[in-house]
This record gives structure tokens, sequence and C-alpha cells, in this order.
């Protein structure tokens, strides 16, 4: 892609090869009002993204991609953002990153270096947005991120992560306080709760399982099980059988879409009776629609649903940007696609506030964001956190998922206990 | 790991739950070694690309089983579309490196491995999958123990389909074939038998076991365009232990596999488990390399 690209002398904007020898000679012949409008119009801002296409992260990359690319189209075919009395269109400049860190960084460096992208969008997953931190710093490069939630990519001081997603800490402690509000119907107190957590052994999952610990600490509550997942792992028989031992009243698993529908498939074939059951990664391993008796009153850990409240100028509401999205690709919005289309939202305020194309001026309107979106209302801290956007509990019921906490955007009762199945 | 102990010694029962596991994935890993055993043995080549052949068995069954293929017929579809590929592999790559290095075929059944994980994301998309059967389980002692009904048929089929290859192994004309070759390829060459073709029919056959354990894993375990990586390790460590061209010995050593990795990851926890296969596989050559010194020490 960046072969077709040529760069402008403000060093930001490209155009194709032809494109741009048209403009040029067109700019050329007719001086004039005229021409400065048809340069504008063929006059992009390159967002460079090193996304998971390939690898055990393909699903992901693809909904990462498909909200990035949704959100590109929108804008674009609202004419672009304004600098300066010139309209820029977005286009994505993507590489993939074949799940895998070491070609992340490669690629990121690849898109700053030899592409001379000056903005980034994330990539999928924690663990790659990690490893392409350093770079991002190094080039002061501002990076809008949408799918890396690990608290660790907010401690190490960095200022040019930006992220509109809620850090995975957060993602079950809705599950935990649910459990401990309705403990009496478990017939016991919050502290007698017992816990086991299946989590799977990587950054996101460990820092799942950090904000189970704590939150769990807070309510004076004792986790029985603390098992840790390889990423290669295909059978969780026999941590479940670990389970069916001890009877632990919460059970909590996190190890991306492979974790959930293991987790589910084999907890019904096991028959493993636990009275709340808390999973990540429900709606992106399509859990309700797959296994939908299996799945029946688990809860769910949600960055985003389509039945919130929640408004922005881009797309309209949740619902409107969820129909957008089914109409354009043929499936159901994930949380990962609608935070990603957020992301480029970011971009597009920022551009618009910063009246420039500066890297430094737009880290700066983006760290003073604080943006209304269809995804929910976006603000970052200085570390670069979105501090604005609670996460969310569904239960699946009937196949549907139903927002159950926290309760200003509830539609229904949890039900607690799971009933026996 | 010792609360785990304690666990294991108040409820006993849980053993008899983590035998029946073991034994049952011990079952599908068996297909897929008893395939690469036969090709290592026959051909003299390492299929690397062992575990893609088994998840895109288990991919066609599951594509199957959603246009409304009974789960236990995806599997002869499977095998079937797997073994017509096994040819096509065989003609164009694997003929090519039949008595070279063993190296050579290492490296090129990666690269096999690489193209065919590329396609199975590209055709069925990135989706972890699995075939709900809805046969449910059998529980016993209470509950405490369940036995999966589709596993005990994966098991049960596991089975027949290895006796039925032992069978084809020692009685069919191709089967002798097969053995013949292996033994000495000259002398099988001077009386008359298709090399080149027993090759391609020991790559072709053992691609359709693959597609067969595949179609059978998707029923009970989650499978993925990427997850092949742990069946191939699995298979190349219990063709290892078993040692080549004991068919048997794969069966047990597989059985035997499948019931210790089930033990290890309840003792010592899941991350534990696939350390445990590899630190098993450690032990197991050095205590080889170990013998073997001890008889050359006889010898000499």
């Amino acid at each position: 892609m960046s072969g077709k690209e040529i760069r402008t002398a403000a060093g930001v904007s490209n155009v194709s090869p032809l494109r741009g020898l048209l403009a040029g000679i067109f700019c050329v012949v007719l001086i004039g009002s005229a021409e400065v409008a048809l340069c504008a119009d063929n006059t992009f801002i390159i967002l460079g993204a090193a996304v998971s296409l390939t690898g055990k992260y393909a699903l992901n990359g693809a909904n990462t991609k498909n909200g990035y690319d949704l959100a590109v189209r929108q804008i674009n075919d609202r004419g672009g953002v304004k600098i300066g009395g010139t309209s820029y269109k977005f286009e994505i400049s993507y590489y993939d990153d074949e799940s895998t860190p070491a070609r992340g960084t490669e690629l990121v460096e690849r898109l700053i270096q030899q592409d001379g992208v000056k903005f980034i969008l994330g990539p999928y997953s924690s663990g790659l947005t990690k490893a392409i931190l350093p770079i991002i710093e190094r080039h002061k490069v501002p990076m809008v991120e949408a799918n890396g939630a690990a608290r660790e990519l907010f401690t190490k001081g960095y200022r040019y992560i930006f992220a509109v997603l809620s850090t995975s800490d957060q993602y079950l402690i809705p599950a935990i306080d649910l459990a401990a509000e309705q403990a009496d119907k478990l017939g016991k107190t919050p502290s007698e709760i017992r816990i086991a957590m299946v989590m799977e052994n990587d950054p996101f999952a460990q820092d799942v399982r950090a904000g189970v610990l704590a939150d769990a600490r807070r309510h004076s509550m004792n986790c029985v099980i603390d098992d840790q997942l390889p990423p290669e792992l295909n059978d969780m028989s026999v941590t479940l059988t670990k389970v069916k031992a001890l009877k632990p009243d919460v059970l909590v698993v996190s190890g991306h879409e492979k974790g959930a529908l293991t987790a589910v498939n084999q907890i019904e074939a096991l028959r493993v009776d636990v009275p709340v059951i808390a999973l990540t990664h429900c709606d992106s391993a399509q859990l309700a629609k797959r296994l939908p008796k299996a799945s029946q009153h688990v809860l769910c850990a949600h960055q985003w649903h389509r039945s919130l409240k929640h408004k922005g100028d881009l797309f309209g509401s949740a619902e409107a940007f969820a129909q957008v999205f089914e109409k354009t690709y043929g499936y159901e919005a994930p949380y990962q696609a609608a935070q990603s289309a957020a992301a480029v939202y970011v971009f597009a305020d920022a551009f618009t506030r910063a009246q420039s194309l500066d890297p430094e001026k737009v880290r700066d309107a983006i760290s003073a964001t604080d943006l209304p979106t269809f995804y929910g209302p976006i603000k970052f801290d200085e570390t670069g956190k979105n501090i604005a956007k609670p996460m969310i509990l569904t239960q699946i019921i009937d196949g549907e998922y139903v927002v159950v906490s926290p309760k200003k955007w509830a539609t229904a009762k949890p039900v607690i206990p799971r009933p026996k199945h | 790991m010792v609360s785990n102990l304690l666990i294991l010694h108040e409820a006993p029962v849980l053993g008899l739950q983590l035998a029946i596991d073991g034994l049952l994935i011990g079952a599908v890993f068996a297909l897929a070694a008893y395939g690469m055993a036969l090709v290592w043995g026959v051909a003299n080549i390492i299929n690397v690309a062992q575990g893609e052949f088994v998840m895109l068995g288990g991919l066609v069954a599951v594509y199957a089983a959603e246009q409304g293929a009974p789960v236990l017929l995806a599997v002869p579809l499977a095998a079937l579309c797997l073994y017509v590929l096994g040819w096509i592999l065989y003609y164009t790559i694997i003929v090519h490196l039949v008595g070279r290095d063993m190296f050579n075929s290492v490296l090129a059944t990666f690269g096999i491995a690489i193209v065919l994980q590329q396609l199975m994301a590209h055709v069925f998309g990135g989706a972890d999958r699995i075939a709900a059967n809805g046969l449910g389980s059998w529980f016993l002692f209470d509950g405490l123990v369940a036995i999966g009904k589709m596993k005990v048929l994966v098991f049960a089929a596991c089975i027949v389909l290895g006796v039925t290859l032992s069978v084809f192994l020692l009685r069919s004309r191709q089967g002798q074939a097969i053995r013949a070759v292996a033994q000495k390829p000259e002398a099988a060459s001077v009386l008359g038998i298709d090399t080149k073709r027993v090759y391609g029919l020991t790559y072709a056959v053992n691609a359709a076991i693959c597609g067969a354990a595949g179609a059978l894993a998707a029923t009970a375990y989650t499978i993925h365009p990427y997850g092949g990586l742990s069946y191939t390790i699995r298979s190349f460590m219990i063709v290892v232990v078993a040692g080549l061209g004991n068919l048997g010995g794969v069966i047990w050593a597989a059985l035997s596999l499948g019931v210790a990795e089930s033990f290890a990851g309840f003792i010592f926890g899941a991350q534990y488990q696939i350390a445990f296969v590899f630190t098993l596989l450690v032990a197991v050559l050095v205590f080889r390399n170990w013998r073997l010194k001890r008889q050359r020490r006889y010898l000499a």
C-alpha cells in the first residue's frame, strides 16, 4: 500500500500516484479557488494500523478492521474532517501482524519510518498493544487504540497512547459485585462466597484476574481455585473437575473466544452446577447463537451493548451503529467493532479541534477529548485511559444478551442462582 | 499442588473422572500419532502438518454439521476430503522429499502447515469452533463423574479406526505393499510394487486418519485453524515414546499420555499441562539414551 502513496510537502497527507498526477495537472493549469477545492478533495490523512488478519486473533482482528473501516466510510461520506478550511478524508494503511508481537512491532516501525504515517490506530489484544508501545513513544506518534485493555499499558508513563475502552481489571468486577449483592439468594453472606478463577495466561486475562481478586478481597470473599490456562489449551475438563469437587459459588473464566466456548460446552457436558458463571468474550465467540442451551443464564462482560442509550454525532445511537454495522457486514456488531469505530471517531474529533496535522498538537487535542459517542462517553485521564465509560454485564437469556448491571443501564433483573441444567 | 493432591485423596472418584477424560482425549491423539508413525516409518517423512490435517478435518466436519449433516456422518466426509488432499500434496510436494534428508521433509511440511493454516482461516474464518452434538452425558457416583456420550463414541470410533487400519496393513494387498516398502523399498520395487504410489497412498491414508480424528475431536473439543500445533507436538511425543513401526505401542502411549496429562493438569494446574508433555518427552529421550548406552557397553 505504501508504494501507492506519495507524500505531500506537509508530510502528512498522501494521495495515490495517478490521482496525485491528475490533481497536480489541474492545479497547475487552473489556478484559482476551483483548483484549490479539487486539491483538497484529494487530500487524505493516512492512519496506520497493524491488525491481526491472520493468526489466533484473526476473528477479532477482522472485527477491529471492520469497525475502523465503517467509521472511516461514515466520516468520509460526511465530507471528512475540516482543518483550516480544507477537507481531509481518512484512509487507513493496513498491515497484518499475524497475531504475533514481533511482527506487530516490525510493522508499526515500518508504518512510521518507511510509510511516513503519523497517526496510529491500535492492534487487537493487550499483548500486541504492549509490544508496539515503546515504538509509538520513541517516534512520538499518537495512537488511539480500542482493543488493548490491560492496565499495565497505562502504568509505564507513556504519553502517546489513548484507549477508548475500559481497562480489563474492570471486566468481571460487576459479576463479583452482583454476587455480593445477591448473596442472600445463594444463602450466604458476601464474605462466605467462594470464587473459582480460570484465566488464560496472557496480559489481558491476568489483568481480569487481578481485578476479580481485588474486588473479592474488598468483599472479603475467598478464592478457592486460581488456574491459569495456556493459550494452546482446548480442553478445560481437568479444571472443571476441580470446580465440581470444590463447589464454588462463582466461576469466572477469561480466555478469549476459545475459553468462553470451551468453558460453556464442557460445563454443560460435565454438569458443573455453579450458581454464578461469568465470562469474557461471549459475543465475539457468538456464544448465545452457537450454544444457546448450554450458555443459558451465563453472565457476560461487555464493553458496549446495542441496547445502551449512548448517543453521539457520528452514527447517532448505539442501536443505529449496530444496524449500520449489521447491514454492512452481515453479522451482529460485537463490542470490539464498536470500540474500534469509536477510536477513529476520536481521531476525527481531535483533528477538528486541533486544526492541525502536527502530531504533537493532535496528541494534545486527543488528551483533551470529552466526547459523547454511540459507544459511550470518552474522556481520557493523564495515562490515556477512558475514565468516562463503565463496563456492563449481560446475562444470556433465551439466546439474547440482556443487560443486568449496572442498574442504570439494566433492562432486566439477573437470574441468580443459575438454574440447574 | 498439595491441596490438589488432598482433593484427590478425599474424593478418589475424581481420579476416575480424570482417567476417563484422559483416555478419551488420548484416543484422538492415538489416531493422529498413528498416521504420523505410518508416514515416518514408511516414507521416512516427519509430517509437521499433522495437527493442521486434524484441524482441517474438524473444520470440514463442523461445516458439514452446520449444513445439517449428522455429526458422525461428517467423519467419513472429512476423511475423504483429507484423503484427496493427501494425494494432491503428495504429487505436488511430498514426492520430491522421498529419499532425501529428513530435515527437508520437516521444512517442507512446516511450510504446508502454514499454508493450510492460512487457507483454513480464509475459507472457514478465524473463529473457534465446536460441533455441538446434543447427546449429553452419563452421570455416575451422584453426578461426580460425567462421561460425555459423544466422547465415548469418539473413543469407540478411534478404536475401530485403529483396528481397521491394523487389519488393512496386515491383510490387504495394499497394506502388505506398504509394509514391504517400509521394510526394503528397493526389494519391493524389484518385486513389482510401485513404491511411489505406495508412498502416496501412505501419505493420503495418514491425511484421512487425521481428518477423521479432527472430525471426532470437533464434537467434544474446541478447534481453530491455528490450533493444530498441540496435536502435532503430542503426535511426535507419542511416536518417539512408542517407537517407529510399533502401532500397538502408539495406542498404548497415546492413551497413557492422555491420562498422565489429565492428572498432571489437575495436580500441578492447567498452566503446566503442556509443559508436562515436553518434560515427559525429554525424560523419555534421556532414558532411551541411557538404555542405549548401557546396551552398547554390554556389546563392547
